[in-house]
């Protein structure tokens, strides 16, 4: 599953986060442009039992969240 | 959390309690050094001074061109170059965001203080701040479902990069006037107030100092004190809510070797003890702050960014507060003549105010909800 949460303002990409890790989507996948996003998805991920890699190309952030084993 | 190792302890625990540590101590010595009481920071209300001295206002007891406001959004944007964040965006909701800025200035002027100022109040004793602060979170989960339900103000997009350095430009303008002070004409501003809070400040390089490190300081961790407690709310994160408690408890300590602690209720100062409007006033403000994504310190920093979303936000802000005190729907502090406790608080045009600034939220967070 692919977010776009690149130009939205903080706390929206949290909240899209959120709502796919509740639905339990698997290979999220989340696009953000401010460090600021990523931080904070990354964050949330961690929180709720996932990896995170990141992945930086053109000012964009890809996050990608895996589930811990 | 990021790849630059700094970074990573600011986006840390440690990094955001001691930031958060610094900030109250900073703002505890700022009253020290002739800040008014219980207002060593607070963004509404020397942004209200701001207002007040460009003569947007005539309020006379609070003109004075902040310096700390000027430091928030030029710390911050020295800290975006460095970490090479500053980025110019523009283009999400523009008018809204002035709207709400309004509408948190005149909610957070009939408490008499923005969050930061409702937690320092709180680390001088005055208890009133309680009311204040139950206000500000219950509005701030109002404020959360609305997020919940899919409210946003929309995509922002980059912008022509020296568009971002308008607001800092525009700080940049201030800081020559309050140094330079000139007088547009015999009646004509830069008004400085002689008496009352306005009077009342740290000296000039001490206060741009304070804010120039709070601004940047700020900018790293991403400081916010609407966010810590809708964080918590939303997504049960503590993170920012770490630096809110340090603040609090660093000022509270700072103050108490300072002989500025003074428990108490009535006649606080620049405060009232109205217990409805100093509820309902932070409702408002934490709705407003929710929906246009920062508490107003959070909007300064944003704006060094680059961010002129956020800037609007604060020129909304500024406009609102002109409006409180040409209307005079800014509260009335407690006041002790002869002896005998003059209970303050809102006129009837503020009670008005409030109630349409909240209506104004709510129908701003049914109505601009959209699927992403």
């Amino acid at each position: 599953m692919k977010i776009d949460a690149c130009g939205l303002s903080c706390p929206q990409p949290v909240v899209l986060t959120l709502n796919a890790i509740k639905e339990n989507k698997r290979n999220v996948e989340v696009f953000v442009d401010t460090n600021i996003a990523c931080e904070n998805v990354q964050r949330l991920a961690e929180s709720k039992g996932y990896d995170t890699k990141i992945d930086i190309a053109e000012g964009k952030f890809k996050i990608v969240l895996t589930k811990q084993k | 959390m990021s790849v630059n190792p700094l970074s990573r302890f600011f986006a840390s625990k440690k990094g955001m309690i001691l930031i958060g540590a610094v900030i109250g101590v900073l703002a505890a010595f700022l009253q020290k050094l002739g800040n008014p009481p219980n207002m060593g920071v607070c963004v509404a209300c020397f942004e209200r001074d701001i207002a007040g001295a460009l003569g947007l206002h005539r309020a006379s007891v609070v003109q004075y061109i902040r310096p700390e406001i000027i430091g928030f959004v030029l710390g911050s944007l020295v800290a975006a170059f460095i970490f090479k964040e500053f980025k110019s965006r523009t283009g999400s909701a523009p008018l809204v965001r002035f709207i709400l800025g309004m509408f948190a200035m005149i909610g957070a002027l009939a408490f008499l203080g923005c969050p930061w100022r409702a937690f320092l109040r709180l680390a001088g004793g005055d208890l009133n701040a309680i009311i204040g602060i139950a206000g500000l979170v219950s509005g701030i989960a109002v404020g959360d479902q609305f997020l919940k339900y899919g409210y946003n103000l929309g995509r922002s997009r980059n912008s022509y990069y020296s568009s971002g350095l308008i607001m800092p430009a525009i700080m940049a303008g201030l800081l020559l006037l309050l140094i330079f002070a000139p007088k547009f004409g015999v009646n004509g501003a830069i008004f400085l107030s002689e008496k009352g809070p306005g009077s009342m400040h740290a000296p000039l390089i001490i206060s741009l100092s304070a804010g120039l490190i709070i601004g940047f300081i700020a900018q790293r961790v991403r400081f916010c004190t609407m966010g810590s407690i809708r964080d918590v709310m939303l997504v049960r994160d503590f993170h920012l809510m770490r630096g809110v408690i340090a603040l609090f408890l660093s000022a509270f300590l700072t103050n108490l070797m300072l002989g500025q602690v003074n428990f108490g209720i009535a006649a606080q100062p620049i405060a009232h003890s109205d217990y409805l409007w100093n509820f309902l006033g932070m409702v408002l403000a934490g709705l407003a702050f929710v929906l246009s994504g920062g508490c107003p310190g959070r909007q300064l920093i944003l704006s060094g960014e680059g961010d002129t979303d956020a800037a609007v936000f604060v020129l909304g802000m500024i406009a609102g507060a002109a409006f409180a005190h040409n209307f005079g729907l800014a509260a009335k502090p407690d006041a002790v003549i002869d002896g005998v406790l003059k209970v303050g608080g809102v006129s009837g045009y503020g009670m008005t105010a409030v109630i349409i600034g909240i209506l104004a939220c709510l129908i701003i967070g049914f109505t601009m909800r959209e699927k992403i």
